[in-house]
């Protein structure tokens, strides 16, 4: 067996075998999920909150605009004039208070509301909206138009969008695509972190137990770097194959769960089903989508900017773990690391997810240190070919390259104890 | 006789520093080699340079009469001063992986650890993680991981550093025995009475410089100085005045050894005329005659007086 497959080897084995390999692996999906249900809940306790809120209407026109829902409940205090009505508010602890005034032109920007607390935005709009529409239709009709036609000309526009090939998208498809590009982004870079510090502990550990100089009487320090490299992107291989499998395999046990079942309907009642349906609807969509994403092309190009991404830092993290006695000296080498690996995050969740065509997301996918996370974010979306083969291109060509300059400074680096070194003395370590 | 290394105008910078200034030894075939020194004369950047874990800047290095190759790694075992293993990896393993990285075969490699666990009885200690060996047990595998692919060449920096005296005599014969089986030896240390009685050839570095070297018995004889403890026995009466007598033809100063009697004790250095002989019968005639024995300048001796030399 050649010296390199027998590092990639041990590598391998060292990194997998690790219980916290295997708590990763199989727990933080659980904790992601569990998370997401958190949230979820939470959300909802917090939207959970009853709210009375009072109304004084002036104008009489809108005593049957606000009705009580589960969540608020509507009294009407316009009898008893503004001041006393705030009065009673107070008194009683109200949420709030609209009030309206008389029925004159100055009527859509009198409207205020009164409470103890600014109230959440969502309500406000909600507020706002049903006063519109109400005054609308109450000029509208006053103008002689039928309230029933107004109701009839009233159209909802959803855009069908679909590509010159034919291949139907939505809106929601946009988001679906965002979603999971976005989610890819993040995990290689969570991936490139995660494992660019494997290399580097791994490093440093050669380092401080010395062992270095028996292994490196053996092999060539290139070799000790590249294959530590390569066996620990395999453990990440590894572990990322095993969450597509998981992945998969949720995602057909949730189509399962959520088909419908006519048996399940039947004893409920027509509102009852139609809610469900409708609940469903969202779910099954999303699926639906997901499963229309060229889920095939994401998996792959992950694995291959994952790789090159991978390989890119992780000399760099490799070239840190050589020049520094332990882990806390690292802190100042790891800024050239982070800021770029960021700046691909924020392009990607700014500039991509607003136009994924457009020039900053083009240009930062094509980019070698942030094209890994760009890149993956533009793939649900559709990218030139030409893109992703100038982009992996330069992307191979600078790993090349990083991994020449890290095994510089590594090579020099293993063998040096004691002081923590400057970037000037790092850069004289290339000439060595 | 053969030499199976040979260095030859070795030279390395490390920015401004020099850390070998043309340095050149050659290890005879089948010899116990000292390189000795004191800390940071550079034994280990030349160690390092034939274990080419380095390159030097100038001068060449040749082991059997080839220059240093690549294939050259599994003729050479090294143990480093800085012992080092993988904490968490099992003994076994970690014994075989490193077997594999010096060119055996697995399952030559499993033989041949297994003779040698064996041989030290420290077969039980297979599947252990390191970090629950203690460090002298440690050391143990180390040695095993240096010899057992049977190289041409083995490196000691600092061989028994870290070893109870009960180890170090049972590692000792172990290097012993492989000389014998034809291994070459080289020991590098800064405590040059640890391995003096073991070297049957030495070279002193000081200050990346090279200041001597060659067959240690042939450095002794060239620097012996004729001196020689004795201690006779006679009345403590007359010491004085067989002092007196001594004085008058040598160079004399008070002797600190072992015996069971008072006798005079006295360190005569004879000068460059003076014949052992005489001396023992000018002895003979004070009285009995207890102890006639060389002072055999040690390797730590013969260094400071070439240190002081080259000043």
């Amino acid at each position: 067996m050649s010296v390199l497959s027998l590092i990639i080897k041990r590598e391998y084995k060292a990194r997998v075998r690790n219980k916290s390999f295997l708590i990763m692996t199989f727990l933080s999906p659980l904790i992601l999920v569990g998370m997401v249900f958190l949230i979820g809940y939470l959300t909802q306790l917090n939207s959970d909150t009853k709210r009375v809120i009072a109304f004084v209407d002036e104008s009489g026109l809108f005593e049957t605009t606000f009705t009580t829902t589960d969540q608020t409940t509507y009294i009407n205090l316009s009898s008893q004039g503004l001041e006393t009505a705030k009065e009673v508010a107070e008194g009683e602890e109200y949420f709030g208070l609209i009030y309206i005034p008389e029925n004159t032109e100055n009527l859509a920007s009198g409207v205020k509301f009164y409470g103890e607390e600014t109230p959440p935005l969502g309500l406000v709009e909600s507020i706002e909206r049903k006063i519109e529409n109400k005054l609308t239709n109450q000029i509208l009709a006053s103008k002689g138009v039928d309230p029933q036609m107004i109701e009839n000309v009233k159209n909802d526009v959803s855009l069908g969008i679909e590509n010159y090939s034919g291949e139907k998208s939505s809106k929601l498809s946009n988001w679906v695509k965002a979603g999971f590009g976005g989610a890819a982004g993040y995990l290689l870079m969570m991936f490139i972190i995660i494992y660019g510090n494997m290399v580097m502990r791994s490093v440093i550990e050669e380092k401080t137990n010395r062992i270095i100089e028996v292994i490196i009487s053996s092999v060539k320090p290139f070799q000790l770097m590249l294959g530590k490299i390569l066996g620990t992107t395999m453990a990440g291989i590894t572990q990322f194959s095993i969450w597509v499998l998981l992945g998969g395999i949720l995602l057909i046990v949730l189509q399962l769960v959520l088909g419908i079942d006519p048996n399940v309907t039947e004893n409920m009642t027509n509102a009852e089903v139609q809610e469900i349906l409708k609940d469903q609807n969202l779910v099954i969509q999303i699926l639906e989508e997901a499963k229309r994403l060229p889920l095939v092309q994401l998996v792959f190009g992950f694995l291959v900017y994952f790789i090159g991404g991978y390989f890119l830092y992780s000399s760099i993290y490799a070239a840190i773990g050589a020049a520094v006695d332990n882990e806390t000296d690292t802190q100042q080498f790891m800024l050239p690391i982070i800021m770029p690996l960021m700046l691909a995050i924020y392009v990607g969740f700014f500039a991509v997810i607003d136009n994924p065509h457009g020039t900053v997301a083009t240009i930062f996918s094509i980019i070698p240190l942030t094209s890994p996370i760009v890149m993956l974010m533009r793939i649900p979306f559709g990218v030139p070919g030409w893109q992703i083969a100038l982009s992996v291109t330069l992307l191979i060509a600078s790993f090349v390259f990083t991994v020449w300059f890290g095994s510089k400074i590594y090579r020099v680096g293993i063998l040096m104890y004691g002081k923590k070194p400057t970037y000037k003395e790092l850069f004289k370590w290339l000439k060595y | 006789m053969n030499s199976l290394l040979v260095a030859d105008t070795v030279s390395k910078q490390f920015g401004n520093f020099t850390a070998l200034n043309g340095v050149s030894i050659a290890v005879p075939q089948g010899s116990i080699f000292g390189l000795l020194g004191p800390n940071g004369a550079g034994k280990t950047t030349l160690i390092r340079i034939i274990n080419q874990i380095t390159m030097p800047d100038t001068g060449s290095v040749t082991l059997d009469g080839e220059p240093l190759q690549q294939h050259h790694i599994s003729d050479i075992g090294y143990m480093p001063e800085e012992r080092g293993l993988y904490k968490s990896m099992k003994v076994g393993e970690q014994v075989l992986y490193l077997a594999q990285l010096k060119g055996l075969d697995k399952a030559e490699a499993k033989k041949r650890a297994k003779h040698w666990f064996e041989k030290l009885e420290i077969g039980a200690w297979w599947n252990k993680k390191i970090q629950e060996l203690s460090k002298g047990q440690a050391q143990k595998i180390q040695f095993v991981v240096t010899v057992m692919h049977n190289p041409k060449l083995l490196i000691f920096d600092e061989p028994f550093s870290g070893f109870d005296p009960i180890n170090a005599n049972l590692i000792k014969d172990e290097i012993l025995q492989l000389r014998d089986e034809g291994a070459t030896v080289i020991f590098s240390t800064h405590r040059m009475e640890s391995v003096e009685e073991l070297c049957d050839h030495i070279a002193l570095i000081h200050k990346s410089n090279k200041i001597l070297d060659g067959e240690i018995n042939t450095i002794k004889r060239q620097y012996r100085n004729n001196t020689f403890d004795i201690g006779v026995e006679m009345e403590a009466s007359a010491f004085a005045k067989a002092e007196t007598a001594l004085q008058s033809t040598f160079k004399v100063t008070p002797a600190e050894f072992k015996s069971l009697g008072d006798e005079l004790k006295l360190r005569i250095q004879l000068g460059d005329q003076g014949n052992s002989n005489d001396l023992l019968k000018q002895l003979q005639s004070y009285g009995q005659v207890t102890h006639f024995t060389e002072v055999i300048p040690s390797v730590n001796d013969i260094f400071i007086q070439t240190v002081n030399e080259s000043l």
